[in-house]
């Protein structure tokens, strides 16, 4: 069973707007995001009996709460993540403490290269691909590769909507992934179906839907509520889908996958 | 062209940032040259590309960069050339980047500055405060300028090959008298139609043997419709074509009947001395003594013409200069502009004229003697299309074209 690091959204809120879903307009209804998320961690935790690690919100960091961006954690070596805007960037003294306090070899990046954790960097097998452009800058692949002693296969992302690998790209095993072809050009495309063996295109409204944002652990699959044709495709497959309500989330421009980072 | 190296690391073939980099380069309007490629042995190995970018204008080597920063590709710090200065004049110092007829760019202050009349076997002279670069030959060289001094910081830019194959390209590969000459000189007056229209200058260096074979008329023909604007010539193709301006032979032959005229070896030796009476070729055309031939058309034409002559030279005429060095200079100084250079029947003032002008420049030589092209391209000027014929076909068949 694999190790998750989650956040609690005490602070979460739409205080500021770094992505195309970001509206300070229509408000995160904090109680409702609480109940959300806390339904999310008891289904990982208690439904599919996952370890769960948990960080202690901070007043002042709403997007605390997207843990995925925080860095990647590989064994006892933490990349640290290089966030692209101001805002998040304070985020990163929280991320850091708690990683050095439990052990961490915490391995900073190029600081001109952005770089955003999980939320852009995606292992399928031994391969790790990651998404560059909007967030991350490809300049810091070449030395993430080198700390993992991996491949690491860049993907540009052309729609600024899909911002974040995590949000167009879910890897579900060694040699399946599900991806939204919107989400990249044909360069991109053309490196995830020659190199992954199955590759399950998500539907435009399904991608909007955050399907591609899910949660694998095993064969269990949880994901945003309303994706169906995708929760069909992969029940056909034989996975168990686990659709639960996390709209608070979505105002941020975040959905299940975002709300984790995978320790181990 | 303003161009750019940068470089590409990481899981770059795998990941198609190669050939997304090129491809971008490409339809930005932009053209590539891949300096080098290191590929990783294995998988997780990251490979490493080297790879020079090129653009029609700064502005658009300015996006295309932009836009391949975003892939990865960024641009490899480069050095600034050396520069010494002379200790003396006349002389390079040590180790001087000794130049190619190619576009040369010379890094000064971060700046790449392209070195102006790109020359062969000169050096390169910079003035940092005026952000000029220069070739200079050797001779010119005056103690205090600045010279560049080894490779570093100075690039040549190799000539563009065209999407479209021609007869500079197809015949470019070897010389030979088995070569459709009908298509080259069809290309050859295309080639100076267009450069014509496009402005610049034709230059035409010719032989003796052009009167010797009676195709004097036909030069004489292009001179007057206005496709010739520079003559590079020795004593013997004035000499002769005045001797047939004024006694209708050439070698003491009579063009017209081909048969030799009685005292006719003096003709060449009358024809240089009542020349030299007169002051020059020019005032023998002003008095009306010289009325036909090559000479007095680029003289009725104003057209510039440089006589460069030799140690077996008779005479000479009073405009032939006797000074190599100067007439080096004399024609570098008509030299600027030529787009096209047509060498007829000469091997040593090809090869001169070869050695002085930029690889840009389409050369075409035309020599009955195939060794003469090979001489050509052997000493550099590797751009040199050969035509292995009689000149006179060539010049009739020229000027038919042309003039049609």
């Amino acid at each position: 069973m694999p190790t998750f690091l989650m956040c609690p959204p005490d602070y979460y809120g739409i205080e500021y707007e770094i992505n195309p879903w970001m509206d300070r307009r229509r408000p995160a209804d904090t109680a409702l995001a609480m109940r959300q998320w806390q339904t999310f961690y008891d289904q990982l935790t208690t439904g599919l009996g996952v370890t769960v690690e948990l960080l202690t919100p901070v007043k002042g960091l709403p997007d605390l709460v997207f843990m995925a961006n925080a860095g990647l954690a590989s064994g006892k070596k933490f990349i640290r993540s290089n966030f692209r805007f101001p805002q998040r960037q304070r985020e990163v003294p929280v991320f850091e403490a708690w990683f050095k306090d439990r052990g961490y070899r915490i391995l900073p990046l190029p600081p001109d290269a952005c770089f955003e954790g999980e939320g852009d960097a995606l292992s399928v097998g031994k391969t790790l691909f990651a998404g560059y452009r909007m967030r991350s800058d490809i300049q810091s692949h070449e030395k993430i590769g080198e700390i993992l002693g991996c491949e690491v296969l860049s993907l540009e992302l052309a729609d600024p909507r899909f911002y974040h690998l995590d949000t167009c790209f879910c890897p579900l095993s060694d040699r399946a992934v599900l991806y939204f072809p919107g989400a990249f050009d044909d360069y991109g495309r053309r490196v995830i179906t020659e190199s992954v063996p199955e590759t399950i295109p998500v539907t435009v409204e399904n991608a909007f839907g955050f399907g591609c944002n899910a949660v694998v652990v095993g064969r269990d699959v949880v994901l945003h509520a309303g994706c169906e044709e995708l929760a069909r495709e992969l029940r056909s497959r034989g996975f168990a889908v686990h659709e639960l309500d996390l709209s608070e989330f979505i105002k941020g421009g975040g959905s299940a996958k975002c709300l984790v980072l995978r320790l181990s | 062209m303003p161009s750019e190296t940068v470089e590409l690391r990481g899981h770059i073939i795998d990941s198609l940032t190669l050939p997304k980099v090129l491809d971008e380069v490409m339809n930005y309007g932009g053209t590539f040259e891949i300096i080098d490629v290191t590929i990783g042995h294995r998988r997780e190995d990251p490979s490493h590309a080297r790879i020079r970018v090129s653009a029609p204008a700064q502005e658009i080597l300015d996006t295309i960069l932009g836009r391949i920063r975003q892939l990865g590709a960024a641009p490899v710090l480069e050095e600034d050339a050396v520069l010494v200065p002379a200790d003396k004049d006349g002389a390079f110092p040590e180790n001087f980047y000794c130049t190619t007829n190619l576009q040369t760019f010379v890094r000064c202050r971060g700046q790449w500055l392209e070195a102006e009349r790109p020359e062969m076997d000169c050096g390169i002279v910079v003035d940092p405060d005026r952000k000029r670069a220069a070739t200079i030959p050797i001779h010119r060289v005056k103690k205090g300028d600045r010279i560049v001094v080894g490779h570093p910081g100075v690039r040549v830019t190799p000539l563009e090959r065209s999407s479209e194959r021609n007869v500079f390209e197809f015949m470019a590969s070897s010389v030979s008298s088995e070569k459709p000459k009908g298509i080259v000189i069809k290309e050859v007056s295309a080639q100076i139609r267009a450069a014509k229209k496009a402005g610049s200058k034709v230059m035409v260096v010719a032989g003796p043997a052009v009167v010797h074979t009676g195709a004097g008329t036909h030069l004489e023909r292009l001179i007057e419709a206005g496709w010739v604007d520079v003559l590079f010539a020795g004593n013997a193709l004035a000499v002769h074509d005045i001797e047939q301006a004024l006694y209708g032979t050439s070698l003491g032959v009579y063009l017209e009947k081909g048969i030799p005229a009685k005292e006719g070896h003096e003709h060449h030796m009358r024809a240089i001395n009542t020349i030299r009476r007169a002051g020059g070729i020019r005032n023998a055309v002003d008095q009306g003594i010289l009325r036909s031939g090559i000479m007095a058309a680029c003289v009725r034409k104003g057209i510039e013409f440089v006589l460069a002559g030799s140690i077996r030279d008779d005479g000479p005429l009073p405009e032939v200069m006797t000074d190599m060095v100067s007439a080096q200079d004399a024609l570098r100084s008509v030299l600027p502009g030529v787009s096209v250079c047509v060498m007829i029947a000469t091997m040593l003032h090809s090869i001169a004229a070869g050695n002085l002008l930029p690889a840009a420049v389409k050369l075409v030589c035309v020599d009955i003697n195939p060794a003469v092209v090979t001489k050509l391209t052997d000493r550099g000027s590797f751009q040199a299309v050969g035509l292995v014929t009689d000149v006179e076909p060539f010049l009739r068949e020229l000027w038919t074209n042309l003039s049609g």
